[in-house]
């Protein structure tokens, strides 16, 4: 099957995210760049798991004094909710059902603002409540580092997949841009692997104390 | 994948059978994600209650975090169907690699 080829619902193949050369590149290079963010996050978690608490002196507040449970939740709630609708637009990329997978994606893209709004109001309010800057301790550098660094990866997957439903939004499904899309799906997906770490060993650890 | 044969000489019955398998796995896919939304409440709920000791609480809660990955990982990002080998070595490589490096971290480096 070719890149450029017109397809129709009847000659659509099952799984077409592999089904040129080109789409089973992207499939594997996509992969191995995930077993490589593993690692990259790891040594970051590493870090904050070293350094958690590590502050210069009882005028810093440590992790359970500044953390709060029912926003970590929301934000927990939004993302996982959106890794279930980028599902739901992938589901619908199977079905050649261009329209549906867009709808599902606008929807994706609203719960990923709405996470990444809840957190620059949450370091905000500890910059401003707490005095927890990137700069005044070891465990507030290990922590904005370990966030932040996620949060920027939602960004990056935002603009990602809206780029994507921009610039394909004439054209249809077709071989080329049906791995694209997949491909941004599987990055917004990690995106919540590596947030269930978050709030498990940052924010729950951190209140347990 | 290329030129992939159909299962019967009437395309349109091959196409049937596709679509009712595509809408049975988004089935799944929506029944696992019931259970990771309980698991989080239920890893919430623990920590809020306070009534547990820490010793229980964070292999517990890690616990489910593992289990959640799981889902996520085969489920809603495929891992689980075929063709999925080479994808699975090269994370399977980045959480060996992510396990030693917090071992080393926690264990030796600060110490």
């Amino acid at each position: 099957m070719q890149a450029e080829e017109k397809l129709t619902y009847e000659t659509w193949p099952a799984s077409p995210e592999r089904s040129t050369l080109e789409a089973k590149n992207k499939f594997l290079g996509f992969w191995l760049f995930l077993g490589g963010e593993t690692v990259l996050f790891a040594s970051l978690f590493a870090t904050y798991l070293a350094l958690k608490d590590k502050v210069p002196d009882s005028s810093h507040h440590l992790a359970k004094d500044i953390f709060e449970l029912p926003l970590t939740l929301t934000a927990t709630m939004l993302l996982l909710t959106s890794s279930l609708t980028s599902v739901y637009a992938m589901y619908h990329m199977k079905n050649f059902a261009f329209k549906k997978m867009m709808v599902w994606l606008s929807i994706t893209v609203l719960l990923g603002l709405g996470f990444l709004g809840l957190e620059i109001y949450e370091f905000n309010h500890y910059v401003h409540e707490f005095h927890h800057t990137f700069t005044s301790s070891a465990f507030a550098s290990a922590f904005y580092s370990l966030v932040g660094f996620h949060g920027a990866h939602v960004t990056f997957g935002l603009g990602w997949i809206l780029a994507l439903m921009f610039r394909n939004y004439k054209r249809g499904l077709n071989l080329y841009n049906a791995p694209k899309f997949y491909v941004a799906s599987l990055y917004w997906h990690f995106i919540d692997v590596v947030w269930v770490f978050i709030f498990t060993v940052v924010y729950l650890m951190g209140m347990v104390g | 994948m290329t030129n992939q044969p159909l299962s019967s000489s009437n395309p349109r019955v091959d196409l049937e059978y596709r679509r009712r398998k595509n809408a049975e796995e988004m089935r799944y896919q929506v029944i696992s994600f019931t259970l990771m939304i309980f698991l989080t409440f239920v890893a919430f709920g623990v920590v809020a209650i306070k009534g547990f000791t820490a010793w229980f609480v964070v292999p517990f809660i890690l616990l489910l975090a593992c289990v959640q990955v799981v889902f996520q990982l085969f489920y809603f990002m495929h891992m689980s169907h075929k063709g999925h080998e080479a994808p699975s070595m090269f994370l399977f490589t980045g959480v060996f690699l992510a396990m030693i490096m917090v071992w080393a971290f926690m264990t030796i480096i600060w110490w």
